[in-house]
């Protein structure tokens, strides 16, 4: 327990969602276990005994997702905040905040959803398997939050000078983390024939969108083909921790081993039936996915469902943006983004991630998303400043 | 309990049970007030309800009630909704024995005006009840004795789906299903006998009147959500799913983590598993799509000459389990087992205790001829019919018995999952994978994946989960939809079909309660820790180790430690027997 609430802890950190010694988390078997001594123990232990979990997160969130967040926090209506990307919409639908630092109110939060934010003080979530899912969520109200934000100040809904003053720096010193940290990494030359050295570009490949910030590291997915069978990043694996995670699907279909293939495992064959692509890498890079849900159309017949109904073709310079849910439903991305990647190396799937291919190997997919966020970030700069 | 209504009228649940009594032959209506429907929610936890009073008597005494209970969102749009809870006291086990049961049955019941059915009594002779609607008719079933489902379905009158014995049950099998509609099976823990005991050989129900729901936009944005959930899911949606393959789709992948049960759980890996998978089925009997009302998955598969292809446990319990590569034998062996009304499970678990006794290997012939003499009740059948414990016993071999409280172990080998190894033990129907259903995160990585080779954590994750699955069970949906989908999603629906503002928590509360109530009926009846066990192999013999994975035996201590965990957990004292602070706090005493 206490190695598990280490690793995630670790992670919080080195994403950037949170500074060491601001984090106060607990896993439960017959016996609490805490990554520290914190003042906020025992408030939380009221409130573990309140709900029927596994583990419980408080953790004050890292610039700027802390500033964000209270701005947020503060435009909030009836006690929430409904952020519009793909992961919030599919897996979490509202994110509640107060500022009421009790265990009732908190309490009652969490019996609705699986994460709150407390003003001024930072994020409350929880698991009912493990501290991962505590961790997941966390990170994904902090994607989430920052989406909202971006898009909220594009659209005019946040208006105070204050907060454009935090879009424009955050933004420029995002440009300025993306153009420095780039310089490390190096990716094997393809193509790659053997199962392992399949296994070890994609690991590498995994490592380097993560440590680019190009995805949380729980989310976005990573396939290889080498013309009998897809090599795909398993569903729920994180893309920095790839070893052991890494299913064989065969294109003949005679094994389902590959259930536990990635969600996006049919848009991912369907590249390759389409295109001369070897490589798939999928990140969630913000800037991507914020601009991709820019859009001034009003008024407009999908205005709500143009996620995944939009008929317009729309670009961001000649990268294009389509609609698409995760998986394989009507609505399923993998209807929608093959035709897109058949004449560009990425495509953006609004307000969700941005797919890119590589047609022997991982540098030229990597390149590509780094290139597309890079472009994002500068043209919401750009904007920004008029 | 949960919010406040806002409106009077009762939605989702119809308000109303149905008693019928065998001897002599009566029908009355039951009214029970929201805050019992509150508490027990339906299903399962309804159920539970009223078979307490009489979980001390013997199975076949016939003031024991056998139980058909749906839940709220069952016939209304939530996804999966079209399950329902067939429940009373386990024949093979001892235990509460309750099975969640597919099909179109529940949708009926609530169309006839009912939450739910109740028989006690014995018929003097073989009887059939019809219910259309209103109308409760007792019918003379004597010219069905003796005769496969198939044959029966076909000479009973009347429409709508029917819930039947065959021939295993009259026969004293032990773990005989009660089949719905020929080919869904409430197949665990031998409540075909039961309702053989009762003389009862067949319930049919026709109803009209569609269940009202408190509202429809609520309960369809609940549905749109949980759908959006289902699409993302990999092992529901996906190319290699369910809804594609079939549970069978399971079969490659607990090969591939070396935890399939081989030769009677003396191995863990099938080397032959390529040949028997659920690409093999579809190949040879080009399988098509079937499933419960109500559900968008649709797991079960069809051949295209109408055969009933085989689930993931039936499939690889005769194959891996007996060594059998024929998947023609294993198609047959699932419809003698469905033709008899006899549970695929138990009945391969029992074959495989006799292979190891006997020493006998069982050819595909023989496979077939000692399941039919087990329905027969002849021969050697009439020692197998009893299960593998009762047998092992005979034979003096009863580490032969691959049993929990006498259930037969389904096909994950505990020793590649321990979450599941807890499960197995603690489950108060005995052997089940699907109290806590740990495969979810073991196996399938949802929602998170666990180190399935560690306790740590696990005690608590096995509480959690079975609380979630006894909500499931009372609502009534299905449990596969929850590798997608939430409470969260769940308690919208609910509120959207009943207008009671419940929360995620306050719904696995309930659950708590009702899986709580489980521990304290088996206690009734003598069940204490030294039943919370699994066999002695898993804890000697290591499992087949390779491709970089070691299975070695269960660490003992590790087991009993967790095991200890999970009772304070729950609020069990040392013996695993319920607390009197915690039956007042859970509103059962």
């Amino acid at each position: 327990m206490r190695e598990l609430l280490k690793k995630f802890e670790s992670r919080l950190i080195n994403q950037g969602l949170c500074e060491d010694g601001h984090i106060l988390f607990a896993a439960l078997d017959d016996d609490i276990f805490w990554n520290k001594n914190g003042s906020a123990a025992s408030l939380l232990e009221e409130v573990i005994a309140g709900l029927n979990i596994a583990s419980i997160l408080f953790a004050k969130p890292a610039e700027p997702y802390f500033s964000i967040l209270n701005a947020l926090a503060d435009k909030a209506a009836n006690g929430f905040f409904v952020p519009k990307d793909s992961e919030t919409r599919t897996f979490f639908h509202d994110i509640p905040v107060t500022d009421i630092f009790d265990a009732q109110t908190i309490i009652a939060a969490l019996r609705r959803r699986r994460s709150i934010y407390i003003k001024d003080r930072g994020i409350i979530t929880y698991g009912t398997i493990s501290p991962e899912q505590a961790f997941v969520v966390y990170s994904s109200t902090c994607f989430s939050s920052y989406v909202k934000f971006f898009s909220d100040i594009l659209y005019g809904t946040m208006l105070d000078d204050a907060h454009n003053d935090i879009a424009l720096m955050e933004a420029t010193r995002y440009v300025q983390f993306l153009s420095e940290c780039k310089d490390s990494i190096s990716l094997r030359k393809g193509p790659f024939t053997a199962r392992d050295e399949i296994t070890n570009a994609m690991i590498e490949a995994g490592n380097a969108t993560v440590h680019c910030r190009l995805v949380d590291s729980y989310f976005g997915n990573i396939s290889y083909f080498n013309g009998d069978s897809i090599f795909i990043s398993q569903t729920a694996s994180s893309l920095d921790d790839l070893a052991g995670c890494i299913d064989e699907c065969p294109l003949d279909g005679s094994s389902c081993a590959g259930i536990t293939a990635s969600s996006e495992f049919t848009a991912h064959r369907e590249i390759y039936a389409r295109t001369n692509a070897h490589a798939i890498l999928h990140g969630h890079p913000k800037f991507s996915v914020i601009m991709s849900m820019q859009c001034n159309k009003k008024p407009c017949e999908f205005e709500n469902e143009c996620y995944r109904r939009c008929p317009e073709k729309r670009w961001i310079d000649d990268v294009p943006i389509v609609p698409g849910e995760i998986g394989t439903g009507k609505f399923g991305l993998c209807h929608t983004l093959p035709p897109a990647l058949e004449k560009s190396k990425g495509a953006i799937v609004y307000g969700h991630g941005l797919f890119t291919t590589g047609e022997n190997d991982f540098r030229e997919a990597f390149e590509t998303m780094y290139n597309i966020e890079m472009m994002c970030a500068r043209r919401y700069v750009d904007l920004l400043r008029g | 309990m949960f919010g406040i209504r806002k409106k009077r009228e009762m939605n989702g649940w119809r308000g109303k049970i149905l008693r019928i009594e065998l001897s002599p032959r009566s029908v009355s209506f039951e009214l029970p007030p929201i805050e019992m429907y509150e508490k027990w929610i339906g299903g399962k936890g309804l159920a539970g309800y009223y078979i307490r009073p009489h979980i001390t008597r013997a199975f076949d005494d016939p003031a024991m009630p056998l139980c058909f209970f749906t839940g709220p969102l069952v016939d209304t749009p939530a996804p999966t909704s079209g399950r329902m809870t067939i429940a009373s006291r386990s024949p093979l086990t001892g235990t509460v024995g309750d099975t969640s049961a597919g099909g179109l049955l529940g949708t009926h019941i609530k169309r006839a005006g009912l939450d739910g059915i109740i028989i006690t009594g014995k018929s003097v002779e073989p009887v059939g009840i019809i219910i259309q609607d209103d109308d409760i008719r007792f019918m003379d079933a004597s010219h069905l004795r003796g005769k496969p489902i198939s044959e029966r379905m076909s000479l009973i009158p009347g429409e709508g789906p029917v819930a039947l014995i065959g021939p295993s049950a009259e026969n004293g099998v032990l773990f005989s299903s009660i089949m719905i509609d020929g080919h869904y099976s409430s197949g665990r823990g031998g409540l075909g006998c039961v309702m053989a005991s009762k003389n009862l050989l067949y319930l049919r129900v026709h109803g009209s009147s569609k269940t009202s729901v408190f509202d429809d936009e609520s309960l369809r944005r609940a549905r749109e959500e949980i759908m959006r959930l289902v699409a993302a899911s990999p092992a529901l949606s996906g190319e290699f799913g369910f809804s594609n393959f079939g549970t069978g789709a399971l079969l490659d992948l607990v090969n591939a983590r070396r935890m399939t049960p081989s030769n009677n759980f003396t191995e863990t890996y099938f080397p032959e598993a390529g040949m028997v998978n659920a690409y093999r089925y579809r190949e040879r009997y080009s399988t098509k799509k079937t499933g419960c009302a109500g559900c968008q998955i649709l797991c079960k598969k069809k051949g295209a000459d109408g055969s009933i292809i085989p689930e993931f446990e039936t499939m690889s319990h005769f194959t891996a389990l007996l060594g059998n590569t024929d998947i023609d034998a294993v198609v047959e062996a699932n419809r003698i087992c469905n033709e008899a009304g006899m549970d695929t499970i138990s009945a391969a678990v029992t074959l495989s205790a006799y292979s190891e006794i006997t020493g006998e290997t069982l050819v595909p012939k023989r496979i077939i001829e000692l399941l039919e003499a087990i329905a027969q009740s002849k021969g050697e059948g009439a020692l197998l019919k009893e299960g593998s414990f009762r047998y092992a016993q005979r034979m003096g071999k009863p580490d032969a018995s691959m049993s929990v409280k006498k259930l037969e172990l389904p096909a994950y080998d505990p020793r590649g999952a321990y979450g599941m190894a807890l499960a197995y033990a603690m489950s108060t129907r005995g052997g089940c994978h699907l109290r806590a259903y740990p495969i979810s995160h073991e196996i399938l990585r949802k929602p998170v994946a666990t180190d399935r080779f560690s306790f740590s954590g696990k005690a608590r994750i096995i509480k959690i989960s079975e609380d979630l699955n006894a909500v499931i069970d009372s609502l009534t949906a299905c449990k596969f939809i929850f590798f997608a989908a939430t409470l969260e999603e769940f308690a919208l629906a609910f509120k959207g079909a009943t207008g009671l503002s419940a929360t995620a928590q306050e719904l696995l509360r309930a659950g708590e309660r009702i899986y709580y109530h489980d521990r304290l009926m088996n206690s009734l009846n003598g069940f204490s820790a030294d039943d919370d066990d699994l066999p002695a192999r898993f804890f000697t013999m290591p499992g087949s180790s390779g491709d970089g994975i070691e299975i070695p035996p269960i660490d003992r201590h590790a087991f009993l430690s967790a095991r200890a965990a999970y009772y304070a957990i729950r609020g069990l004292d040392e013996q695993g027997h319920p607390a009197e602070k915690k039956l007042k706090e859970l509103g059962l005493i």
